[in-house]
């Protein structure tokens, strides 16, 4: 893990119906490079809109993020230009349902990046192999099943080759066993050095696989350190009483 | 029994076979399928542009920072209102007769003004009937597009827009069928369409029975030919979900 910081978070605000709803009330962290960061905490803390708010898809009241340098909530930035760097994976796949697997991997890297179709699909059909779907390429999502769909929108997020990748919520709508195989394609993907800020409710991969742990509670940072420290030793005791309810 | 076949056939012979009649009627399918297709065209064009106008306005409006943008689209929205309140509030005659008899007073090319006419007709139909189908694609595909790097028009293209088409393509059949039938009153400004060949028959042979009936019998097969092909095109669409 290097010290370079990659998203530079700074008093992140959004507020929803004017400012009734205060869903991230002034976030500050930086994102290193190589990172693995699981963002935890109660449904309604304002995690998803925190991880949302990475990419612009909901466009913050107040703060900054920097990526990489560049200010990404200024208004004159081409935000389309940045989220080719970030991946996303959603809790529903969102796969494209009209498209093929490697059309759904191919069109993004092809229409953005000007790559030709053969570069594109070769770079795809290697990533589906390294999930166990080679054969599956001309099938349709919905001849899948929840954790292969997800393998899916995981490597269709890498064909895009982005510097870091976020998870929202990434096994919450899977069935119980097909967690695993979901988790273990995220594993491998931090132990290649992939940066990766992942909201999720998986305490395991959380201890096993973070650097760093964020602790969200009403849209504030309450805690954050070591997933040792946030798991055994615990400061506040809104995080006390989480853990206390899910482990 | 016997002599009413006997008198059937000949007044299929009048109407159809004596002075070649057969080939107004066969002009006339002409002229009517012209007029449906390009308008059908014409519609699903002015329809399409209008629903990504309106489904645009309704989901970000709210969101959207102030600026020239929004004030454009706050026009555009303003401007298909007007248009889809317009034509769905008059009937399709009278849009007709306006645009021949006022709008194109100068012009006799009535097949042509006949196509406008119910290519901006069917316009404002085919709007609705997309606006619906781009509302109802779940907003995770929408973000999927965009999150992968795609602006706005991109992800439309890409993403909203071939699964709006899937969905709506029974309505869509639908309305061209409706068109289909419609074009006949096209007879109103002067154009020879399958209705008025029927008609021109029954006033030169002073018999309505076989020249009515004979058009709707062919109105009937163009309408059943048209479901059953888009029946066929269904089942393509719907192979990729199983």
């Amino acid at each position: 893990m290097t010290t370079d910081v990659l998203i530079k978070v700074e008093n992140l605000q959004k507020y929803f119906k004017g400012d009734e709803i205060k869903a991230l009330d002034g976030v500050s962290t930086d994102i290193h490079k190589g990172e693995v960061v699981v963002v935890i905490g109660p449904s309604g803390s304002g995690k998803s809109t925190f991880l949302r708010c990475l990419n612009l898809l909901e466009v913050p009241t107040g703060g900054t993020i920097t990526l990489e340098g560049v200010d990404i909530t200024d208004p004159g930035c081409n935000i389309n230009l940045h989220r080719q760097k970030m991946g996303m994976v959603f809790q529903h796949f969102n796969l494209f349902p009209h498209m093929t697997l490697l059309k759904n991997m191919t069109i993004a890297p092809m229409k953005l990046l000007g790559k030709s179709k053969e570069e594109a699909e070769k770079k795809a059909r290697e990533l589906l192999k390294r999930v166990g779907l080679a054969d599956r390429a001309d099938a349709y999502p919905n001849q899948l099943s929840g954790g292969q769909k997800q393998r899916v929108a995981i490597v269709r997020a890498l064909c895009m080759e982005p510097d870091v990748m976020l998870f929202d919520e990434p096994t919450s709508a899977l069935d119980p066993e097909m967690v695993g195989e979901v988790l273990d394609v995220m594993k491998e993907l931090a132990h290649e050095g992939m940066t990766m800020v992942v909201v999720t409710h998986e305490m395991g991969f959380a201890r096993e696989v973070g650097n760093r742990v964020l602790f969200m509670a009403d849209g504030k940072l309450v805690e954050e350190g070591t997933p040792e420290e946030m798991f055994e030793h615990p400061k506040s005791e809104r995080l006390q009483d989480f853990l206390a309810k899910v482990l | 029994m016997e002599q009413w076949i006997s008198n059937l056939k000949d007044q299929f012979i009048l109407c159809f076979i004596e002075k070649d009649r057969w080939k107004l009627l066969v002009d006339g399918i002409g002229n009517t399928l012209k007029i449906t297709l390009v308008a059908c065209l014409i519609g699903i064009c002015i329809g399409v542009v209008i629903a990504i106008v309106r489904s645009t306005w309704d989901k970000n409006h709210e969101t959207m920072r102030k600026g020239l943008g929004k004030s454009l689209l706050a026009i555009a929205n303003g401007i298909c209102k007007v248009y889809l309140t317009v034509i769905r509030g008059t009937p399709v005659v009278v849009q007709l007769m306006i645009i021949y008899y006022i709008i194109f007073a100068s012009s006799r090319n009535g097949l042509m003004i006949a196509m406008l006419a119910f290519g901006i007709n069917s316009g404002a139909y085919v709007a609705e009937i997309v606006r619906g189908g781009i509302m109802s694609i779940d907003a995770g595909q929408f973000e999927a597009g965009r999150s992968l790097g795609f602006n706005y028009v991109q992800t439309m293209r890409y993403v909203i827009i071939p699964q709006v088409f899937k969905n709506v393509l029974p309505t869509l059949a639908n309305e061209f069928i409706v068109l289909l039938k419609e074009t006949s009153v096209s007879g109103y400004v002067a154009i020879r369409d399958l209705t008025k060949a029927g008609d021109i028959i029954r006033g030169a042979t002073y018999s309505p029975f076989m020249p009515l009936i004979g058009v709707a019998i062919v109105y009937l097969t163009l309408v059943m030919f048209f479901t059953w092909l888009v029946g066929k095109l269904e089942r393509r669409l719907r192979d990729s979900d199983h």
